[in-house]
């Protein structure tokens, strides 16, 4: 069911956590996101739509069935190959887990450009720059990521996930934490990044409003893809 | 690397106290590290140069004893009928007839000695025993009769003359220098005069023209030094009569096998420095063991402090460390920036410490040390050799890599999911 032009394809994709009873949490998960296109998955908590996004992350690497990233089976993969996976095609939006607070707002979007050394650091910086200039938040960009209120850090997670260009972003509950104006904010962003930039996007959320906006929702409920 | 290196110089920034904590842990173990291992090595140099500095690295002497083959024995073997069986002899303890262990073919072997490319230096002794008298009593004593100038150059003759000067004993006749304990038995004085009696019962007048102290106090109260032309005059022996003969070798090492080969070729004794003092090598070898050992748990402890310190910024950087793994770093990548942390604490704290213990080697090289048994020494010893700081800076960064080892790899296999999903 891949083709080429999907960025993403999941394949029959099972899970069972074993602690303390073994519970499958995915069963046959099957699906696969095109190129630009912004995919939302709702369901009810516990239905197992975050630990699917974990698995399709690369991070979760305990399941059966494989991932295909940019045509690239990713089930068996060593650690190193799916973190330079990560870094290269995946951008990710936590709810909670912004930004290191060690670093400047600037220095947090540049981190996964540095690692990725396709450029030099002085490239990387006009990069970022440019990212944050895109979500209104360079004049912030010297600023050390605890000093921003949490839309602010949301916004520059973003730009961080963007800023080595990935093929998909993913998103946990992105706008969990925010407030509605903030909220719509943050999908106008997505929106234009879907549009404009032509990424795909893979966004978990409760939102129904949220969901509804999207080009295409999943739809789980215990462990299976209903809609 | 680079990217790494600033990653984990930004976390060290972050937690800056606990980091200075910790790097002031390993500059205290290798600031006491250095500074105890200089000490103790100045104070073995300084005591084994007691002894070593005026040793002989082999002396050749002629050990007075009865001969194992008694003159019966070779007697009967020169007449022995072929066929009749070795007869038992009776006679027995057939004594030595010279009363001085004068080393035969004395000179020849100095000229021998002098031409050998292996020895630094050739001095001769004759070496006396004698009585002092003052007043009705007789005091034991017994003079060496040196070679002023060679025992001044390679034995280190005037470092141990509290008082006089050696030179007057080179160049005056029947002049001697006096242990500080005999001289102060005999209440005698610079330019006084002492009466000697040899073992013979010859008599003679010695001017005293320094007074020496050694350390060792039995020592003093027995020993005088004189010019070796006045010790034969003494004994009315002609010159080229001499007990020992002492080598100083370029090569200390080569004592022992030296010293077997000349016993063997000029047929006299000979003992090298490493048998004649193998005591001092083994109080040294001790010592410095145990200053070692204090010096390594100094560092251990360090580094146990270390990895507190590491663990407990671990725990609070999970977060971090997910975000890090989530965004592209790998496990090798996180191991390496905990390990650079970890060893950046060891090194600024190293190189602290080799410096403050450079400078507490000053101070206790400054601190005055009296000690009558050692005159020349007026500071403690120190040896400021930069083997310690090599060994402390290498054992630093050994147990700072061992101790960010253990956390770093915990901090490598921090799965993201876990913490991410367990807000």
């Amino acid at each position: 069911m891949s083709t080429a032009r999907d960025i993403l394809a999941v394949e029959k994709v099972n899970k069972s956590f074993h602690d303390p009873v073994t519970v499958q949490v995915l069963k046959d998960v099957a699906f696969s996101v095109a190129r630009g296109e912004f995919v939302s998955i709702t369901g009810k908590s516990g239905c197992g739509k975050s630990t699917l996004l974990y698995i399709l992350s690369t991070m979760d690497t305990d399941y059966q069935g494989d991932v295909v990233i940019d045509d690239e089976r990713t089930h068996g993969l060593d650690g190193e190959r799916l973190a330079a996976i990560r870094n290269e095609k995946i951008g990710f939006v936590f709810q909670f887990h912004y930004l290191l607070p060690e670093f400047s707002v600037l220095r947090n979007v540049m981190l996964p450009g540095l690692k990725l050394g396709r450029k030099d650091a002085a490239e990387v910086e006009a990069d970022a720059m440019e990212r944050l200039r895109e979500l209104d938040m360079a004049d912030q960009a010297l600023k050390m990521a605890n000093q921003l209120s949490g839309g602010q850090k949301q916004r520059v997670a973003i730009a961080r996930a963007l800023i080595n260009d990935p093929l998909i972003i993913m998103g946990d509950e992105p706008t969990g934490n925010l407030d509605k104006r903030n909220a719509d904010t943050v999908f106008g962003i997505f929106q234009r990044i879907a549009a404009e930039h032509r990424r795909s996007l893979l966004i978990v959320t409760h939102d129904p409003d949220f969901a509804a906006r999207t080009d295409r929702n999943i739809v789980m409920d215990d462990g299976r893809i209903v809609g | 690397m680079k990217l790494l290196l600033s990653i984990a110089v930004t976390l060290l920034r972050a937690k800056l106290r606990q980091s200075i904590v910790a790097a002031v842990g390993v500059m205290f173990s290798i600031t006491m590290f250095v500074a105890l291992l200089g000490f103790m090595n100045g104070l073995n140099d300084l005591l084994d140069g007691l002894i070593l500095n005026r040793t002989a690295h082999i002396r050749l002497y002629n050990e007075l004893q009865a001969t194992p083959r008694q003159p019966i024995a070779v007697e009967q073997d020169g007449q022995r009928v072929a066929g009749t069986p070795p007869a038992h002899h009776f006679v027995r303890s057939v004594k030595p007839k010279d009363d001085l262990p004068r080393l035969r073919n004395g000179e020849a072997i100095m000229r021998a000695m002098e031409r050998d490319p292996r020895v630094l230096a050739v001095s001769p002794r004759l070496v006396a025993q004698v009585f002092f008298n003052v007043g009705t009593v007789d005091l034991n004593g017994q003079v060496s009769g040196i070679d002023v100038a060679q025992e001044i150059r390679h034995y280190r003759f005037g470092d141990h003359l509290t008082r006089g000067d050696p030179q007057d004993l080179a160049t005056g006749s029947n002049t001697v220098v006096l242990g500080k304990g005999l001289a102060d038995m005999m209440a005698a004085d610079l330019g006084e005069t002492v009466q000697v009696t040899t073992a013979t019962g010859d008599r003679a007048m010695l001017r005293v023209v320094g007074i020496f102290q050694s350390g060792i106090a039995e020592y003093d109260k027995v020993q005088c030094y004189a010019n070796i032309r006045t010790v034969q005059k003494l004994l009315a022996r002609p010159a080229g009569y001499y007990t020992d003969i002492n080598l100083k070798l370029h090569d200390l090492a080569s004592a022992p096998a030296m010293a077997r080969e000349l016993a063997a070729r000029f047929k006299v004794d000979a003992v090298d420095i490493q048998t004649a003092n193998a005591q001092f090598e083994t109080g040294t070898t001790v010592r410095t063991i145990i200053s070692y050992a204090v010096g390594v748990v100094l560092l251990i402890v360090a580094g146990f402090g270390i990895y507190n310190i590491l663990n407990m910024m671990i725990y609070e950087k999970l977060d971090t460390i997910a975000i890090l793994k989530a965004t592209g770093f790998n496990g090798a990548d996180v191991r390496r920036i905990f390990l650079s942390l970890s060893m950046i604490i060891g090194l600024v704290g190293g190189l602290a410490g080799l410096v403050a213990g450079l400078v507490l080697q000053v101070l206790i090289d400054h601190l005055p040390f009296n000690t009558a048994a050692l005159p020349t020494i007026t500071t403690f010893p120190v040896d400021h050799s930069p083997r310690y700081f090599i060994i402390a800076v290498s054992f630093a960064l050994l147990t700072t890599w061992v101790a960010g080892w253990f956390p770093a790899r915990k901090a490598s296999r921090v799965d993201p999911v876990e913490i991410i999903r367990g807000k």
